[in-house]
Order: structure tokens, then sequence, then C-alpha cells
């Protein structure tokens, strides 16, 4: 790993400040630490949001379920009130990874990264979230913008994700069986105007499923659509085809989690 | 920079890119916790910061300052094993030992959560993030749940061991 200097400050502001030149934030480190100890990142300044106070509260504001943007996928999977709110969320998170991973991965650190194969984006973009950071918010549609990209600006931190709650939730996807990411996922959400449809490991980026929010949305019961995309994920565990493929059997699968 | 090691004040003094299980296996030579994958895959490197059960292959020393940690050498004496320990003994737990260490950290997190009575598709869901090349899950999986009957019995499951 080449060398960096470790900043681990006690605000928000002070996280801010200590973001200088070459600089990353860490939250649990689990896609960040892997990516420098092979080489494929470098900083020289490495901020650590880990005693940041109140970054890891999970609440209910209105309509909107409010997780901090340090909330491990195990707290979130645990938590009684993600559980009694948007129960298919925790379900989400106690899928991700492993126990060990789970244990130290964030909400924020996944969608800052916004791995194309991560599961939470799925469910940002299907839950109409707004992003809440240091600098403002952003609406989940904005936000994912590309493979690892993010509507992020540098220096900005993410303090939590605030999900609109919706009448039912759903998450259902086919897993690598060693890494636990997505080869294709599908997240679901049922509002009184309508369903909302985001797909993730098949493509560039998470996306919404346009077709099938327009189809779902004048009935439940309608025949599902097929995913055409031209720029499908082909790679060694699967091509775009069958990606395509899994991506309309997850699709039947979550719905099945949102009827009733 | 002060971190509690197996009950013990360690100093440390490292830089800040330093690994957390680089520095128990070179510095303090707490061998007992080992390196397989380096990827986060595999779990050998399993250890408990703050009671917690991780992997020390992702974790950096520095976010450990003021810290807790136990290895497996900190869990039992050869005289006197930690139940877990004990149960991977007397379950053939293990073949060639490799990825045991983290075996038994992950042991210990799943009867802490999941108490005495723990199902054997829970363990096997718990045991997702741990590696044994010797496919012996088996008697892993036996020796688990032994060992969360016995700590239960010992009254560690109240408690962090």
């Amino acid at each position: 790993m080449t060398p960096f200097t470790l900043a681990r400050p006690e605000s928000l502001e002070a996280a801010r400040r200590a973001f200088a030149g070459d600089a990353a934030f860490l939250a649990g480190g689990h896609t960040l630490i892997p990516a420098m100890k092979s080489g494929l990142r470098s900083v020289e300044t490495l901020v650590d949001l880990a005693r940041v106070p109140g970054l890891d509260s999970i609440r209910r504001e209105g309509d909107r379920l409010v997780v901090g943007a340090m909330a491990r996928h195990a707290a979130v999977a645990a938590s009684p009130l993600v559980n009694a709110t948007i129960p298919g969320l925790a379900r989400l998170a106690a899928g991700i990874g492993d126990p060990q991973v789970r244990r130290r991965g964030t909400i924020g650190g996944s969608i800052a990264n916004n791995d194309p194969a991560a599961d939470y984006p799925a469910a940002v973009l299907a839950l109409d979230a707004i992003i809440e950071t240091s600098e403002g918010t952003h609406a989940a549609d904005d936000f994912f913008q590309g493979m690892f990209a993010t509507a992020l600006g540098d220096g900005e931190i993410i303090t939590a994700v605030h999900f609109r709650v919706p009448h039912a939730f759903a998450y259902a996807k086919f897993r690598h069986p060693a890494s636990r990411y997505a080869l294709a996922g599908v997240a679901v959400a049922r509002f009184p105007e309508g369903v909302r449809v985001a797909v993730t490991g098949v493509a560039y980026s998470v996306f919404r499923w346009t077709e099938a929010e327009e189809a779902l949305s004048a009935s439940l019961d309608a025949e599902l659509p097929t995913l055409a995309r031209d720029d499908l994920t082909s790679d060694i565990h699967a091509s775009g085809e069958y990606r395509a493929h899994l991506a309309r059997v997850m699709l039947a699968r979550a719905l099945a989690g949102v009827r009733g | 920079m002060r971190i509690r090691v197996n009950g013990e004040d360690r100093e440390a003094n490292a830089p800040d890119h330093r690994l957390l299980v680089d520095w128990l296996r070179e510095d303090l030579e707490l061998t007992g916790t080992h390196v397989g994958c380096t990827t986060s895959q595999c779990g050998a490197c399993n250890v408990m910061v703050d009671g917690e059960v991780v992997k020390a292959c992702t974790t950096l020393l520095a976010s450990c300052a003021g810290s807790e940690v136990v290895t497996i050498e900190g869990l039992g004496t050869p005289e006197a094993l930690h139940p877990m320990q004990a149960a991977f003994r007397a379950a053939h737990g293990l073949q060639c030992g490799f990825c045991t260490p983290g075996m038994v950290m992950a042991g210990i997190a799943i009867a802490r959560a999941h108490g005495p009575d723990v199902s054997e598709a829970t363990i096997r869901h718990e045991l997702e993030g741990n590696l044994c090349r010797c496919t012996g899950y088996q008697n892993i999986v036996a020796a688990i749940r032994q060992g969360a009957r016995a700590m239960a019995e010992a009254g560690l499951l109240e408690e962090p061991a």
C-alpha cells in the first residue's frame, strides 16, 4: 500500500478542512482499503470519518426514513425502526458481503463509491431518496452518474440518506457466490402514484428501468418487459444477455415481495 | 498510540498505512492470526476489535487507536482452552488449521449473536465470510454448535469473552 497520512477529525467541519489535495474519505473501508492494497488507488491523505459524531443515527422524519451515512450494514439490518418502516431495506443490508464486512461497511461509503454491482444504489434510486451532504442535498435521480461516478464534489461528505417510505419495497438479487455482489439486482418500490424500479449489476451504473415502471404502475399483474439496453455488462461472470434474463427474473421475485 | 491487545496495553509506533494484521503478526509476533487472501474474502485474519469480529487485513492499525483487540492467542491457554477452541478440537473442526483462528473468532461471534441453540442453517449463512480450503465445513459447523452450547454453559454468552 502506498503510504498516506491518516486524519481522524472529530467534527464535520474538521473533516472538510482535512480533505486537501490528493485525498479520500474513509468510511467502513471495505472497498477503499482493498483497492489501496492492490494499488488500484493511492492517496496522500485519508480522512477517517469514524470519529465525526452523529453520522450513524437512524430515525424517522415525516414520510422519510433517515439513515446516517456511517450506519453500518449490520446496524441497518438489525434496526427495529428500519425493520418496521422499510423491512426490505433491512433485508438488503443483511445480504451485503458477509458478516465481517457488514460490521464495517457503511451506506454512505457504498453509495459514494457507486460500484456498478453494489446493492444500496438500487434501493436509494427505487426509494426516491434524497442524499444529504455537507454541502446540501442531491436527488437520487441526479446522484448516480456512471461507473464509480456520483454528483459528489471534491471534499463533499455524505451525512445521511433520506428514504421516502413506500407502501412496499423489495429487493432481489442474483449474487455472485464469491464476491456476493449482484450479477443482477432489482429493487421495486410501490408509491401512491406508481412503481419505481431500479436495477444494479447489469450495466455501467445503476439505472431506473422505465419500461418496467410504466407497465407495473398500470398494473402489478402486467406482463414483465424484457430488459433491452445496448450497454449491458458482459464479463467472465456472465454475458449481457444472461444478465438481462436475470434482471427479469429478479424483477419477478422483487415484485412478489411488494404485492398485497 | 495505545492499543489494548489480549488484555495488555501496547504502544504502536507505525506509519498510518500499516494494517492491523501486519502489526499483530510482525511487530507483536502474534502469528496465530493468519493472512490468507488479503482481499477481505477468506476470514483467516478475523480478530475482535472492541468486541466485534472483523477482518484485520482490511483494518488500519491507526483506526484502532484506543481500541481493545483480542486475537486467537487471547482467548484461552493450551491448558484452559476457550470453550469454542475446545469444541473445535472435540469435533475435529479443522484439518490443516490455517483457517481455524478465523473460524473460531467467527464461531464466537455467531454464538454471541444467535445463542446456544443456533441452527445449522444460520451457522452456514454466518460463515459466508470464512473460507476453508480443506472443505472441512461439516465439522466446523458441528464445532460451532457445540461451542455455542459450551459458551452458554460457561456463562460466556452474557458478556464479551
